[in-house]
């Protein structure tokens, strides 16, 4: 799987779970926070997603591991493409 | 495999389908968790519900959906347990207060769903504290509403800070108060702060259909993500091992394990269900304030008899007074809350086709539970006829040669001995306990409380609190 695949699963888990956001042309180095209205708890959403849609675990040690598109890729594409 | 409806073990179990018990189910259900929710009533909804009589609807609980906010409002307690329930805002059908007032012999503030209307009310009637006024909003700004830390600290000395006029003081108190504080006369900083931003900042809404509207949300959204609710089953002991809650027993007796329970049936309740408490367990903790509340549906829309507001807070007294009622007086008919559920912009399309006015007063619950059933009718009907006195002289004066009584359609009301059966609150105390455990946590290491005694207040609040318990300890 491509960094690009992993990054669009992201944003289509953001979809889901906050669909009043605008998730087109989210910029990939920039926090989601800054870009969008997320709080903890939509970040514990997205996670949950990822346990229940793909299988991937992530401890809540690495949350800030997905601050950004890019460093979601980063920590989830190894994830994805060690399953 | 036994079949679902033979499962005796579940990863989490609810006690109580009100609003925090399914709001909890709800997350635990789109984390994939397997979850029982158990009520032991045939109806859900606990402090908020409904019923009919004679085909004619009625709220028991909802005056006002409270944390109002526009549809695109972002980050708000509203706009936040929608996202985090998944059930999309127009679902709700909420539709904005007209406006409502705090009423008090020598003064009344109205106020509205903008905040601005109660400052320009405060600078008004009160310009030696408008400043102090605008500083306490700026500090409950400021505050956390979704704080789940923090010791009580005492809301009367923290708005003293910024306010020096008693009469403003208890003026805002009235309705902080009669929509939240389990404790007389003063409450916890926190638990202001959050009735202050739900009723001031935000505000009030109701959806054309009522509570029930909220409840079947909640309920059909549990459903759907597989969750499973057991009605007419109450739980009858938390049984206990070491530091761990090991099973329930039920009340038709048979038994249920779950590795997590998280409990919506109050503080010292949940504590008395553990088969390691004393039957006595934390007595100092029970609430003491109850309610009493009339409804009658009369004949007309109540704008035709010129009441065009949605609630009034009254208080007759010199000062307020927001405490348990003595033994022997029953009702304390000097202050309450009056609700005309038709004042709500409905749209152009819709109107509730009766009018409906709503009275609440604090009552004391020993008096009307140690009454003999006709007694119990006898004293609701005078009280009944008290209250609406009550309400005729705080609402405005009726059109010349119109009589209330004459268009009055049917009544009921509720007591405390009311609260109590439909709650299981001890003392039928409508708020809960006094002491509130913000964390959630209990005794027992995988028990846990949601609800009104997690301490979130009003409805919103309390889906919220089923919604961070969930998230904080259970998914």
């Amino acid at each position: 799987m491509t960094e690009d695949q992993v990054k669009q699963i992201v944003i289509d888990i953001i979809n889901e779970i906050a669909p009043d956001e605008e998730t087109s042309g989210l910029k990939d180095e920039v926090a989601l926070r800054e870009q969008m209205d997320l709080d903890s708890m939509d970040f514990l959403d997205i996670v949950m997603e990822l346990r229940k849609q793909h299988g991937i675990e992530v401890p809540e040690a690495d949350y800030p591991e997905l601050a950004s598109l890019q460093s979601c890729a980063n920590y989830l594409t190894p994830k994805f493409n060690a399953k | 495999m036994p079949s679902k409806g033979l499962q005796t073990h579940y990863q989490t179990i609810i006690i109580g389908a009100g609003m925090a018990g399914l709001a909890a189910g709800i997350r635990l259900a789109l984390a994939g968790r397997e979850v029982l929710i158990l009520e032991r009533h045939n109806a859900s909804g606990g402090l908020n519900s409904f019923y009919s009589i004679d085909g004619r609807k009625y709220d028991v609980g909802l005056h006002a959906m409270t944390n109002y906010v526009p549809k695109g409002t972002k980050g708000t307690p509203l706009t936040k347990l929608l996202r985090q329930l998944r059930i999309p805002y127009d679902a709700l059908d909420l539709c904005p207060q007209f406006g409502s007032r705090i009423a008090f012999p020598s003064c009344g503030l109205k106020f509205s769903n903008d905040f601005s209307l109660l400052e320009s009310e405060v600078a008004a009637n009160f310009p030696k504290q408008i400043n102090g006024f605008c500083a306490l909003a700026g500090e409950i700004r400021e505050m956390d509403p979704f704080q789940l830390e923090g010791g009580r600290s005492s809301a009367r000395e923290a708005v003293k800070r910024h306010i020096n006029d008693p009469l403003l003081e208890d003026m805002l108190f009235c309705p902080v108060m009669y929509y939240g504080s389990a404790e007389a006369h003063d409450m916890d900083f926190g638990q202001f702060a959050i009735m202050f931003r739900s009723l001031f900042f935000e505000g009030f809404a109701r959806p054309y259909e009522g509570v029930r509207v909220v409840i079947r949300l909640l309920q059909d959204k549990f459903r759907s993500l597989g969750g499973l609710r057991k009605m007419k089953c109450g739980v009858k002991t938390i049984h206990a091992e070491g530091e761990r809650a090991t099973a329930l027993t039920l009340d038709d007796g048979s038994t249920l394990t779950a590795d997590t329970i998280l409990s919506t049936a109050g503080s010292v309740e949940t504590a008395r269900l553990c088969d390691d408490q004393p039957e006595d367990a934390q007595a100092g903790n029970i609430g003491q304030l109850s309610f009493t509340e009339t409804i009658t549906a009369f004949e007309g829309q109540p704008e035709e008899l010129g009441w065009e507001e949605t609630i009034i807070f009254f208080n007759t007294r010199e000062r307020f007074r927001y405490a348990g009622v003595p033994t022997g007086e029953e009702v304390d008919p000097t202050s309450g809350v009056i609700c005309l559920p038709n004042n709500y912009d409905y749209g152009a399309e819709r109107q509730l086709e009766e009018g409906f006015l709503r009275v609440t007063a604090m009552a004391n619950h020993d008096d009307w539970c140690s009454l003999e059933e006709a007694a119990y009718t006898a004293r609701k009907e005078y009280w009944y006829t008290e209250l609406m006195q009550v309400a005729l002289a705080q609402l405005p004066a009726l059109p010349e040669g119109t009589h209330f009584g004459d268009r009055i359609l049917a009544k009921d009301m509720f007591t405390p001995r009311t609260v109590r059966k439909f709650t299981g609150h001890l003392n039928g105390a409508i708020y809960g306990a006094t002491h509130k455990q913000k964390d959630g946590t209990t005794h027992l290491e995988n028990l846990y409380l949601a609800g009104t005694d997690q301490g979130f207040l009003g409805i919103t609040g309390a889906m919220l609190s089923g919604i961070s318990i969930a998230n904080r300890y259970l998914l």
